[in-house]
């Protein structure tokens, strides 16, 4: 029970991190289940990854990350929609691009400091184990604004991803609510950043919210798997990290993903016997 | 609605993508209680048509009105079926979700879904035959099913105009009969109804047709639009649609190849 338990009880930066990585589980499960849904995972990877410079020119100027992060997020929303509105591009081609285009930015400018590998480390992978109090509180707004959204705008939202002819039909433009999907993830993105860095935030974005998709047979269940799938995540990565002196925010990710395949191999493995055991008729 | 109130009207429409125009001259007076059969094969234009008339499409050039307003502008009284559903496996709907979804405007963002859109679902759930999927899994279903849940879904909108594209697709031919019936049923109530078909037998049983081609064919009756020389013109195959009192029979005429002779001749002539 000691192993379990004892890391947490022991250790306040331990209980940070832990509530840090569930309000993120939250979070991206809501955000995420919409990614899943409308299909949005190469953007929502784009975008996680198109903050970089965002955060580099933060740090270079000595602005909050949080601030740079929002504005490099920005940055490749407009992007991506003129590029996908004004041009014959297809939108994956426009996201690759623009997705490349603002990593190399970010890298580039981040080989100006002085410490660039501990730089570049910290804004991919982050720092769960040194959350602050502030951390937490901007984590829960996060949240809270992030479930606010995802309540009032369920219906064209859930509209959206069943059908966005239906949306538009309705009178809710598809254009517009995807939109506002893609704020949510930036939200996710923005302010996780801190917690799981903006490499490993992607992973939280689609690994408990695709657990969702397999169990659950309405949106909301989905939602709520995610967000149990990545707060169990989140636990086990932490003792994971703590008892074999790994990289947290990379161990919580890692079980997230792990969970995610045992469902899919376990689901297939039923389905399978289930077809094997349906008799055939002849004639 | 009242019936014989004007629903869609299009003077000198031109319909397309990114300003370019597919079909050119549409003309449509369609009243309440009324339906029109946009006919044409794959890539005539009649899903452009359908999908300008929803508002989905801006018109490239052309008046053209749903209810004395832009189209897309009363949402709350139009339905629409596309013909291509980009519902991914993943979403996890039960059929009754699907068709409830359609009362979702009713109630705007956060209002209350009441006893009334429950009955609305359970008696369109009815009404196509599938009350016993409402608690299935839309995923789990066949194609036939889904397209039942789909029509289920645009009748639950109770809207005054609807708009389906290719809507009998993938219906076994008990389905096909019962759609027939509901649409009957819809004119009734003083519902439009406008359907983008290739089946002339469909389209035969509407009050008004559209043949189009690339450009419209012919429009007005289904009697005069759906001759044996328009559908040579329109389907490039020689077909008569000879109309019975429950049902019309698609027949290939005596004369066919001297009806496709005389056409082309003329053709060539002009």
């Amino acid at each position: 029970m000691n192993w379990f338990v004892r890391p947490f009880l022991d250790n306040p930066f331990l209980q940070r991190s832990l509530l840090a990585g569930v309000l993120v589980a939250i979070s991206c499960s809501i955000a995420g289940t919409f990614v899943v849904l409308r299909g949005l995972a190469f953007l929502g990877d784009a975008l996680a990854h198109g903050v970089l410079p965002g955060v580099a020119g933060a740090l270079l100027i000595g602005a909050p990350g949080i601030l740079g992060a929002a504005v490099g997020a920005a940055v490749m929303i407009t992007g991506v929609n003129l590029v996908t509105s004004r041009s014959r591009l297809s939108s994956d081609t426009a996201i690759g691009l623009l997705f490349v285009g603002m990593l190399g930015l970010g890298v580039m400018m981040v080989s100006r400091s002085d410490s660039f590998t501990g730089d570049i480390v910290g804004i991919l992978f982050g720092e769960i184990l040194g959350v602050s109090r502030s951390d937490l509180v901007q984590q829960a707004i996060a949240a809270l604004v992030i479930a606010v959204i995802a309540r009032v705008f369920a219906r064209p939202l859930l509209l959206l991803s069943f059908d966005p002819e239906q949306a538009d039909i309705a009178g809710w433009p598809a254009r517009r609510f995807e939109l506002l999907m893609l704020v949510m993830v930036t939200i996710c993105v923005v302010m996780s950043f801190q917690t799981v860095g903006t490499l490993l935030v992607f992973g939280m974005l689609l690994a408990p919210a695709g657990c969702g998709a397999l169990l659950a047979r309405r949106v909301p269940a989905m939602m709520l798997w995610g967000a149990a799938i990545g707060s169990l995540s989140v636990y086990v990565g932490l003792l994971i990290s703590y008892h074999l002196n790994l990289a947290a925010g990379a161990s919580v990710v890692v079980v997230a993903v792990t969970i995610f395949f045992v469902i899919f191999t376990v689901q297939a493995i039923a389905q399978a016997l289930s077809q094997r055991h349906v008799p055939v008729v002849v004639g | 609605m009242t019936v014989g109130a004007e629903v869609v009207e299009a003077h000198g429409l031109a319909i397309g993508y990114d300003n370019r125009t597919v079909v050119a001259d549409v003309e449509i007076s369609l009243p309440s209680g009324q339906s029109l059969a946009l006919v044409g094969v794959n890539g005539s234009g009649k899903s452009t048509l359908l999908k300008t008339l929803a508002g989905l499409l801006a018109p490239v050039a052309g008046d053209v009105k749903v209810f004395g307003d832009e189209p897309g502008r009363t949402p709350q009284r139009v339905a629409y079926l596309g013909q291509f559903h980009s519902v991914g496996g993943l979403l996890p709907l039960q059929v009754r979700d699907v068709v409830m979804m359609a009362r979702y405007r009713r109630r705007g963002l956060l209002g209350r879904l009441t006893r009334s859109d429950r009955e609305a679902v359970a008696h369109s759930l009815e009404r196509l035959g599938i009350s016993d999927l409402g608690s299935k899994p839309l995923r789990s279903l066949s194609g036939g099913q889904q397209q039942r849940v789909y029509l289920a879904h645009t009748l639950a909108r109770e809207a005054d105009l609807i708009m389906l594209d290719e809507p009998t697709a993938g219906l076994d031919a008990g389905a096909n009969e019962r759609y027939a019936e509901l649409i009957s049923e819809e004119l009734a109530r003083g519902a439009a109804v406008i359907t983008a078909t290739h089946d002339v037998r469909d389209a035969a049983r509407c009050d008004q047709a559209i043949l189009l081609a690339g450009r419209v064919v012919a429009a007005g009756s289904p009697e005069d639009v759906l001759s044996a020389e328009r559908l040579l013109d329109a389907f490039g195959i020689a077909l008569l649609a000879v109309p019975h009192q429950d049902h019309v029979d698609l027949v290939i005429p005596e004369d066919a190849h001297a009806h496709a002779d005389h056409i082309h001749r003329d053709r060539r002539r002009h």
